[in-house]
């Protein structure tokens, strides 16, 4: 399995030259149909059906109850002029993102060069993984309770180190950065686990051969640990930037937003759109911005890759 | 991490890398306690008596060791119906997830018909597009088929994603093109040859998509939010949550109880399982967060 390439699109070689006809060419066609039917059907109607809808949705004034009307590109236009709101969760969703995937990266690397060198890496990774496949809306009402002002941070805050903790999640500074705090210690698991299984298939002759040139310490890390891991890293920061654009599960728990408007971010701004205000044009069109940022930061990575990513070993 | 010498596998450690490598444990010790003390301390609170929550200092042991919260969980709300409606989701929707992809990916790594290699351009295609784009016409499309606050709502909608198709479709692509020909030639039909040859071969990633599937369905907390406003009948473990703020002031240790209650079904998976589905991450990017 590793050894396949995941994205090739390539039809399947037989390996073999077909040179006989067989029978029940025709019969073959049909079976695929058979086959291949539900996933057809079933893409075709919730995922190809609903895009298409979603294109036309967004030129309208679509109310959740009564007749939708033509807009052209108002719904757009009134996002990004008049809405007091989304502006707002587009930089809180850039801000998120700026801090959490950096952080989650950094927090896996440095663990996953740490517990690699122990005899127990099986544990520590299936440990450190716990809340990245535990349910988002448990472990963030443990984090709510945790964060509340005479909770247990608050607490130690104060007693250790001597700091009168603000109101972290009602407190304009410091509420994302609550929500960031949480989303790292939640996800970076995941991580973790693709750059230790990059770690683990290093290839140890060049290791030594580095080791050998006199490469230690900081230098083998840059000159050669890091390149070697470097398609796993590009993999990774390329999922967690997908993912954290797409933060709603956290803030709407945490913060609902707040307070004020701070920790909005875009997917809640898309939900309030269509299922609070009741207008899924505006819903539609704002989810349509959200996947065009996606579709940019990833053309973006995968442009720079030239420069990072090396892929022979 | 500088330390490693050239040579391979060390026997006999020298006192000092011992030493040093007895330190690292302790101190990676340390930081998973300190990183899984939320969740720790989810369990301590859940226990506790319930004016005890917010006892200064802060102590994970109350005055009391309260198992009756769990049950408090059951009556305050029904939870067990979000348990039984979760279980029976997720269930349901792993079933769809793998008939579904397991029969495409055969159709598409080894049966022979028109359009099959630009038709899974498509299915590649369709990978790209955020569930939030997806939300808003299906919630159209499930009011249209009569299918609000329905089990099938949650069921359906998210049942037929291209990754199922494309993973197994790697997994089936293995299989020689010799076993195929020998089926053939002992009569096997495409269904036989599916289900005796296909099946068995893929049962590690069909075991690992499963369980990625059934967690994806447990978890899941935006789509079940939109569609379902009857929680107390059709209401999954994640909404049914949120039941316990509000009305009578935060039940903190009733929370704490249900998230606990919440955890333990994928905690109990991944314990199980853990071999699977790291290695599941690792080569198959599956479980992407």
């Amino acid at each position: 399995m590793a050894t396949t390439p995941l994205l090739s699109t390539a039809a399947p070689g037989r390996g073999k030259p077909r040179k006989r006809r067989r029978p029940g060419r025709r019969a073959e066609q049909w079976s695929a149909f058979g086959f291949a039917g539900p996933s057809v059907v079933g893409l075709g109607l919730f995922t190809l059906f609903p895009v298409a809808m979603a294109v036309v949705m967004s030129l309208f004034h679509w109310p959740m109850l009564g007749e939708p009307s033509f807009l052209g590109l108002d719904n757009f236009k009134y996002l990004f002029g008049e809405d007091p709101d989304f502006g707002v969760a587009l930089r809180n969703t850039f801000i998120f993102t700026g801090l959490y995937v950096p952080l989650n990266v950094l927090v896996a690397l440095g663990l996953a060069f740490w517990i690699n060198n122990s005899r127990f890496a099986q544990l520590w990774r299936v440990l450190f993984f716990i809340p990245a496949i535990t349910p988002m809306v448990a472990n963030a009402v443990i984090w709510k309770l945790l964060l509340q002002p005479d909770g247990t941070f608050a607490y130690y805050l104060d007693s250790l180190f001597g700091i009168s903790a603000p109101n972290f999640l009602a407190d304009g500074r410091t509420a994302l950065l609550s929500v960031v705090a949480m989303s790292v210690w939640q996800g970076f698991g995941y991580n973790l686990i693709v750059f230790s299984a990059a770690i683990n298939e290093m290839p140890s002759n060049l290791l030594e051969a580095a080791q050998l040139d006199g490469a230690t310490g900081l230098r083998k890390f840059w000159s050669v640990q890091l390149p070697l891991i470097s398609p796993a890293m590009f993999f990774a920061t390329t999922m967690t930037l997908i993912t954290s654009m797409q933060v709603f599960t956290q803030p709407y728990i945490l913060t609902a937003g707040g307070p004020g408007n701070a920790t909005e971010t875009l997917v809640m701004n898309v939900y309030q759109a269509g299922f609070q205000s009741r207008d899924l044009g505006l819903a539609a069109s704002g989810a349509w911005i959200l996947f065009a940022i996606i579709l940019l930061i990833t053309a973006v990575q995968f442009l720079g890759q030239k420069k990072w990513v090396h892929y022979e070993h | 991490m500088s330390t490693d010498a050239p040579t391979p596998p060390v026997r006999k450690a020298s006192p000092a890398r011992r030493l040093k490598r007895t330190v690292s444990h302790v101190l990676l010790a340390a930081v998973a306690l300190l990183f899984l003390y939320p969740l720790i301390f989810a369990v301590a609170t859940a226990l506790k008596p319930p004016g005890e929550t917010f006892a200064s200092p802060p102590s994970l042991i109350g005055s009391d060791v309260r198992w009756q919260n769990f049950a408090d969980v059951f009556t305050y709300v029904p939870f067990h119906r979000y348990i039984l409606n979760g279980l029976f989701v997720a269930g349901a929707g792993t079933l769809v997830v793998l008939a579904a992809s397991a029969m495409s990916a055969y159709a598409f790594s080894s049966l022979r018909w028109k359009g099959r290699d630009s038709l899974f351009l498509v299915f590649l295609a369709t990978l790209m597009v955020p569930q939030e784009v997806l939300v808003v016409p299906m919630f159209l499309l499930m009011r249209e088929l009569g299918w609000v606050d329905s089990y099938a709502s949650l069921i359906f909608p998210w049942a037929f994603t291209a990754f199922g198709t494309f993973l197994l479709r790697q997994f089936f692509r293995a299989v020689p093109y010799e076993l195929h020909e020998a089926a053939r030639i002992d009569g096997a039909g495409p269904v036989r040859i599916f289900l005796r040859i296909m099946l068995p071969i893929a049962k590690p990633a069909l075991g690992v998509l499963a369980v990625f599937t059934f967690i994806n369905f447990w978890n899941s907390f935006l789509w079940p939010l939109i569609m379902i406003n009857d929680v107390s009948e059709r209401g999954t473990v994640p909404l049914g949550m949120q039941l316990f703020f509000g009305q009578n002031g935060n039940q903190w240790h009733l929370v704490m109880a249900a998230a606990v209650v919440s955890v333990l079904p994928t905690l109990l998976l991944l314990i199980a399982l853990q071999k699977h589905l790291v290695k599941g991450i690792a080569t198959a990017g599956l479980g992407g967060r």
